[in-house]
């Protein structure tokens, strides 16, 4: 396995998320494999010489060489705008990765998972959902979702089609600004309620894989550890608005 | 040099005669920090001179404003490539603060609230080259950007400007400061592009 | 940090010690992420994935997640990384047995 520098990938497909998100679908090849919950960091290159790398989340279990990146749209962002609009489908682009070996789900692991996903904090918890599935793995899993609005629900269709034919998956919203019609639930942003009526009680032992923007992610760990979870049990990732 | 990205430029503007090499304009004051940011009262705020025999001068926050100021409108340049130009700032120039201060030293080790250092020789610091500033663009200088009060070093890149600045001390050795420590050149001249070690 | 020093709750500006994986992979030959490090500061002892790190700066910097002493810092210029490790008393790396240096009887 190369173990350091970057990778040469090429953009084969863009997938449309929300308006203010994409999935690339990268192909690497020779990728060697990744995690459920790696990242990957991509680089920009201008043509004086000029670079910027980010790190993206790996939104999909690795299909052989292609990879999926799941990017939200930073306003005024260097990188993000560029991964969205600017790079076309045969462009190359580089890859350093995967990285990370924490906040990563092992099928080994035969504990239930809670998943608290705070906007795009999705993508990593959705490749664990992915690999899960493909594993043929009856962990029990529940992700606790909190998007702005029903618009802002990444990977919509999916959810719903795998929490129906999946009896050991569940999946919760919370909704922060605007519920969708014929809910009765107010606008809120994540509480205790949310995590004691969708998480797992902390007598199970489950495992909590927390990601979002820097205060969501603190608020539900301090939750988590205020409901009795172990510190060690509750993994974190943290997004930046690195555009 | 990677694979080159078509169209892609990146938040950079030209540079242009009045910019340090690798410098790129921008019009934003882009937050730089290297950990927590600070919070502390007025009430509890000093700046104390400590000289190399131990000897310390303190101002309270009163006190300090209670000084003459000066508003200077300086270039800035961050060693991470943006220079802004034509920053308007209010503050007490470090040659008001050193004068009458009996030293022998040839070195300043500012430090500030929440622990963060930075090394320059004290000549730097002297003959209208540098202030402990309050204000920015006439208004109280925000805390992100090193309010309530911060270290402003102009001619040198911008991590020399200390935010949250509590102290200098004066001594005859010389003594690296956080980013100094860390790779990052000791005397940090943008025109000469000393960004880091042997620079 | 002194007594009078609050950090400002607002201003939730760090990242998880998971983004220091792609560069200090550049570094070393294993992940340090899923390193355990002990706080030279405050004794505690977590893995670095934990680490509140602050990256918009001149360089990437580790703080412990309980007292927020600097554990680690990385600057990379053109022509090398420079790593400060002081805030670390140790860290414990996850490795496999190397066989060679098995302890016990072996057969000749």
């Amino acid at each position: 396995m190369k173990r350091t520098g970057w990778w040469v990938a090429r953009l084969v497909d863009r997938r449309v998320e929300t308006d203010t998100s994409a999935t690339l679908v990268l192909e690497v090849p020779d990728w060697p494999g990744h995690l459920p919950g790696q990242h990957v960091d991509l680089r920009l290159t201008a043509e004086d010489g000029y670079q910027a790398a980010r790190s993206y989340s790996v939104s999909a279990p690795a299909d052989g060489d292609r990879i999926e990146v799941t990017v939200q749209r930073v306003p005024d962002g260097e990188v993000s705008p560029y991964l969205l609009d600017g790079l076309s489908v045969g462009d190359r682009i580089e890859v350093r990765g995967p990285v990370g070996g924490y906040f990563v789900w092992r099928l080994t692991d035969p504990a239930p998972v809670l998943l608290v996903g705070g906007g795009s904090g999705v993508a990593p918890l959705m490749a664990m959902i992915r690999a899960r599935r493909e594993a043929g793995s009856r962990t029990p899993f529940r992700l606790i979702y909190s998007v702005r609005s029903e618009r802002d629900i990444y990977f919509a269709d999916e959810l719903r089609r795998r929490v129906r034919d999946d009896q050991s998956l569940d999946v919760a919203y919370v909704y922060t600004r605007e519920v969708p019609e014929g809910l009765s639930a107010q606008a809120h942003r994540i509480g205790v309620p949310d995590l004691n009526s969708h998480g797992w009680p902390a007598q199970l032992e489950p495992v909590n894989f927390v990601c979002g923007p820097t205060g969501f992610v603190e608020a539900v760990s301090d939750i988590l550890v205020a409901l009795g979870h172990e510190p060690r049990r509750i993994k974190t990732e943290r997004f930046g608005p690195t555009g | 040099m990677g694979i080159v990205s078509p169209g892609f430029q990146g938040r950079r503007r030209p540079t242009g005669p009045n910019l340090p090499p690798g410098q790129y304009l921008t019009e934003d004051f882009p937050v730089l920090s290297a950990g927590p940011t600070p919070r502390v009262s007025l009430t509890d705020w000093e700046f104390v001179i400590t000289t190399e025999t131990g000897a310390e001068l303190r101002w309270s926050w009163d006190e300090m404003w209670a000084l003459p100021t000066e508003t200077p409108t300086v270039d800035i340049h961050c060693v991470t490539h943006w220079s802004k130009l034509g920053t308007n700032w209010q503050g007490v120039s470090l040659d008001t603060l050193l004068d009458g201060v009996d030293t022998a030293a040839d070195y300043a080790l500012v430090h500030s609230y929440g622990g963060y250092t930075t090394n320059l020789p004290l000549d730097d610091l002297r003959d209208g080259q540098a202030w402990v500033v309050h204000q920015y663009d006439g208004a109280d200088l925000p805390a992100e950007h090193g309010g309530p009060a911060r270290l402003l070093v102009p001619h040198l890149y911008f991590w020399k400007s200390a935010k949250w600045v509590r102290g200098i001390r004066l001594g005859l050795t010389d003594e690296p400061g956080f980013w100094e420590t860390a790779g990052y050149h000791d005397y940090g001249d943008p025109w000469r592009e000393q960004r880091y070690q042997g620079d | 940090m002194t007594d009078q020093l609050r950090p400002d709750p607002g201003r939730m500006d760090y990242l998880d010690g998971n983004v220091l994986a792609g560069p200090l992979r550049d570094v070393f030959a294993v992940d340090l992420t899923t390193a355990t490090g002990r706080c030279a500061a405050c004794g505690q002892t977590g893995p670095m994935a934990a680490l509140r790190v602050y990256s918009n700066a001149p360089g990437v910097v580790a703080r412990c997640p309980n007292c927020e002493e600097v554990m680690l810092r990385l600057v990379r210029t053109p022509t090398s990384a420079w790593l400060d490790l002081r805030g670390a008393t140790f860290m414990q790396i996850p490795m496999p047995a190397e066989p060679t240096m098995m302890p016990g009887p072996t057969a000749m």
